[in-house]
């Protein structure tokens, strides 16, 4: 963690856009009236979200106007939770985590093609399309390594898939989100392991009791 | 009432105190840094760990309630101990801790020598450091013109932050980051917008904020403390003057529960150099259009040959804002050896008149009052502009919830949220007919009404008076009629009966041209005199006042004479002298008593005490300080409400006077002010 500060440039106004608008008005009717603050954390978040993953300081005043709190109590959070981006970065935003399960699956393969195709951390790509950031654990360890980019996250992951991954991101292709060897959730990988007298050796076809009376 | 036993010592506590304040009564010392009396539980720091019979590990006694605590195992009171080698253990660590990243830059730090963290360093941490890594780094920030920031040096107590948002309730302060990058600061380094963002300082454990204009001037060491009384509002807070010789180093407050509890306005805290620049310190007497220096004796011949040329109906007085009882009291008898009646101590022009009773000038709920108030109406006034430390009084009463709060006159930011009522005198006489918030008002059992200058200074003030009175009604042993004054002689001077006597002018008539041939201005700076009077001033500043005058007699500043001053409330004060006037100023009693011998119109008194002496044989309620002498209200003649919108009588907080008019951190703060309201207005 380090410093985290507004960004240098910022753009003039920002305003939600009408459904996101009706959004936040959903949010804060969740809260008695007076304490409509408890609503600040999903409408930095949906700020964030409508205003390319990061948040610029018109966002930050705004959700402080359509609040009611003084300025420095949003920034207090917007600075508190490394969850808000103060900085631009890119079209997509690309988490990698790098903690223990991760790092022993190969987590440094994918940092190092990171390091090659987007350049340092925090620091968006020339083309405008990536930035990155190494991250603790994400909760995704039975398909380690993984990523997380914009919300969603992509699993298994080797240099070559996530090299695919970033040059179909980048072209404008049609991403597969989850597992990018194929498998469903955090299904085993490959067959079953156990269990294997109720659902059978392929893992998908039910109790293998009803199998064989079929 | 729960028993708990400290040190092996039982006590007998409320069960809503906390451990720290169970231990304060049992005579444990606690040291703290985030706690404060006044402020929320913060419970961050840590320093105040103590060991809880029962408990696995050491706690944190600000944070903890005594009806928190668990009874012993046969049902004994709950035990803590303060002075166990685990408490000693749990106090180094903490000291180590908060050490780590503090700097060791004591001897260039204005805190030194008045620092919480140095104090308890001394008493609770060990004498050496295990830590040899860099120091954390902090950008220091911009947050106003009163107060300079060394970020380095912050511990993060947020007594700074609690404070704006608590007690100021502007709310300007913030954490932003958190753990080890975490910094205080204003939103993006703005000025803070508070008047009583000078008592971060205070509150400040470390010297991370202190005082910006008083930066490397002293140590608290070689300064001379006297506790005196404020004059830059009427409320008379309770305040420390430190001089160093013959210089007034700063001014700090005083704890005074029934007035300021411990806080300070801006104003109050940083008049200083104006205390020092565009003073008077010789008499002047105008020749051919200039003011030349003169002698004392020079000044008071031309005095006397204007007075005895002219008749005691065409020799008139006025008192300002800022003079003493003691210097009105002489001024007054002046007068009346002379054989004049035309006196006045309003040169506002406040219909308020001491025929009225004092029940009608004085704010007859109390400050403190106003914490038990269930109805509050504010006419005609602003009270965060005309009484900052006040405001927060009724913030605190707002915060605690279960008050409504209602405003006629203009709109403004208090801090806190209000109905408003409407602009004027149409809206109170919708109120008086016992209309919407009136109705409020007559239910409520503590109503208080408090009517500020800009709304009794129009030609219908008394009307306003009479009806702001019957609104508050009468309740048994509570009087809700609350004025507010500007001026901190104007109650003073109407206890005196410092107003026209039979067939005497008012500060109006006796400015108009032609009214009088000589006219003694006792430190009236505010308003206008027509060409034509001969004009003593007796002052201390170069100002409005000065500029107008063909003689000039200079005074003594409030923190260079012994006087007694009467607050908003009615409640008598005394200032003591801190230091002495410059050059061949003098006191103001004296000066008088000088001149009136020479005008052939003698006074009876050689010495203050004398004076005193004669003031409380005729007045004997000056000679019980800090008591507050009650009073009828009985508004004859009121006549009728007229129409308009009330405005504040304070159109710029921080230039009320000639002492702040003088001043350059009160200039800076006015145009910061001013910046703002442009701001907001776009």
């Amino acid at each position: 963690m380090s410093v985290r500060r507004l960004a240098e440039e910022q753009p003039a106004s920002f305003e939600f856009t009408p459904e996101n608008l009706a959004w936040v008005n959903k949010q804060i009717a969740k809260y008695p009236e007076g304490r409509q603050a408890s609503a600040v954390i999903p409408l930095l978040w949906q700020a964030q979200k409508q205003h390319n993953y990061w948040l610029p300081k018109p966002a930050i005043e705004k959700v402080a106007e359509i609040l009611d709190m003084p300025y420095i109590r949003v920034l207090e959070i917007a600075t508190f939770y490394t969850m808000f981006n103060l900085e631009p970065v890119g079209r997509y935003f690309i988490q990698m985590c790098g903690t223990t399960p991760c790092m022993l699956r190969g987590s440094d393969d994918i940092k190092a093609v990171l390091q090659r195709r987007v350049g340092d951390q925090r620091k968006v790509s020339a083309d405008g399309n990536f930035a990155w950031l190494e991250v603790e654990c994400l909760g995704a360890c039975c398909n380690a390594p993984m990523v997380q980019i914009n919300d969603d996250y992509y699993e298994d992951l080797s240099a070559e898939n996530f090299e695919k991954l970033l040059d179909d991101l980048a072209a404008g292709r049609p991403v597969k989100v989850g597992s990018q060897t194929g498998r469903r959730t955090s299904e085993p990988a490959g067959k079953l392991t156990t269990l294997t007298s109720l659902y059978g050796e392929d893992g998908r076809s039910g109790p293998a009791s009803d199998k064989t009376q079929a | 009432m729960t028993k708990i036993i400290v040190d092996g010592k039982e006590v007998d506590v409320p069960a809503e105190y906390t451990l720290l304040q169970a231990c304060e009564e049992a005579g444990a010392e606690i040291p703290r840094f985030c706690f404060h009396e006044r402020l929320s539980i913060a419970g961050n720091c840590r320093m105040c760990l103590v060991e809880l019979k029962g408990a696995p590990k050491p706690v944190a006694s600000c944070a903890w309630a005594v009806k928190d605590c668990r009874p012993g195992p046969n049902g004994e009171p709950p035990s803590v101990v303060t002075k166990s080698p685990t408490v000693k253990k749990a106090r180094n660590g903490v000291m180590e801790f908060l050490l780590i990243n503090h700097p060791l830059d004591c001897p260039i730090c204005d805190q030194g020598g008045e620092c919480d963290l140095q104090d308890q360093a001394m008493a609770f941490g060990v004498d050496n450091s295990r830590y040899a890594e860099n120091k954390r780094a902090v950008e220091d920030k911009y947050i106003g013109p009163l107060v300079r920031t060394s970020m380095n040096r912050c511990i993060h107590c947020t007594r700074c932050v609690r404070f704006t948002a608590e007690v100021a309730g502007t709310a300007d302060m913030g954490a932003i980051g958190r753990g080890e990058d975490m910094e205080i600061t204003t939103y993006l380094e703005t000025a803070m917008a508070s008047e009583l963002q000078g008592n971060v300082a205070d509150l400040c454990p470390v010297g991370a904020l202190l005082p910006k204009p008083y930066a490397f001037k002293a140590r608290p060491w070689e300064l001379g403390k006297t506790e005196s009384i404020d004059v830059m509002d009427a409320l008379g807070s309770a305040i420390r003057v430190d001089v160093r010789g013959r210089e007034v180093m700063r001014i700090l407050p005083r704890v005074n529960e029934a007035v300021n509890e411990e806080w300070i306005s801006d104003k109050t805290r940083q008049v200083v150099d104006g205390l020092k620049r565009q003073r008077l310190d010789r008499p002047y007497i105008r020749k051919d259009g200039r003011l030349v220096p003169a002698t004392w004796s020079e000044a008071f011949a031309a005095i006397a040959t204007r007075v005895k040329a002219t008749t005691p109906a065409r020799i008139g007085a006025l008192a300002g804002d800022l003079a003493s009882v003691e210097d009105m009291f002489a001024l007054k008898s002046l007068m009346a050896n002379l054989g004049s009646s035309n006196l006045d101590c309003r040169q506002d022009g406040t219909k308020l008149d001491p025929s009225f009773g004092r029940g009608s000038y004085i704010f007859n709920p109390t400050v403190a009052g106003l914490e038990e108030a269930d109805a509050i109406l504010i006419v005609g006034s602003n009270p965060r502009k005309e009484s900052p430390v006040l405001n927060a009084r009724i913030l605190k009463r707002w915060r605690m919830g279960g008050v409504e709060i209602g405003l006629v006159g203009e709109r403004a930011d208090l801090t806190y949220s209000y109905q408003y009522l409407g602009a004027g005198a149409e809206t109170l006489a919708e109120l008086s007919a016992g209309k919407g918030f009136a109705e409020v008002l007559a239910k409520a059992q503590r109503p208080v009404v408090i009517v500020g200058q800009g709304a009794l200074l129009r030609a219908d003030g008394a009307a306003v008076l009479a009806a702001c009175a019957k609104l508050a009604g009468s309740r048994d042993g509570w009087n809700g009629l609350a004025v507010l004054h500007t001026a901190a002689a104007r109650v003073g001077g109407l206890d005196l009966g410092f107003v026209p006597g039979q067939g005497g002018m008012d500060a109006w008539a006796m400015t108009r041209p032609g009214a009088l041939d000589v006219l003694f201005n006792l430190g009236a700076d505010e308003l206008e005199i027509a060409p034509g009077a001969f004009v003593v001033y007796q002052g201390t500043h170069g100002d409005r006042g000065a500029h107008r005058a063909d003689v000039i007699l200079p005074g003594a500043t409030y923190t260079e004479k012994s006087g007694l001053y009467v607050n908003t409330e009615g409640r008598v004060q005394y200032a003591e002298r801190a230091n002495f006037a410059p050059g061949d100023a003098r006191e103001d009693w004296a000066i008088l008593r000088a001149l009136s011998e020479v005008v052939g119109a003698k006074l009876g008194f050689d010495s203050l005490a004398d004076l005193r002496k004669a003031l409380y044989a005729t007045y004997p309620h000056f000679a019980r300080v800090d008591a507050i002498q009650g009073g009828a209200i009985n508004i004859a003649n009121a006549g009728a409400l007229g129409t308009g919108a009330f405005t504040s009588a304070v159109d710029d907080f921080y230039l009320t006077n000639p002492i702040a008019r003088a001043s350059a951190v009160m200039a800076e703060c006015s145009a910061l002010a001013k910046g703002r309201l442009q701001q907001a207005a776009e």
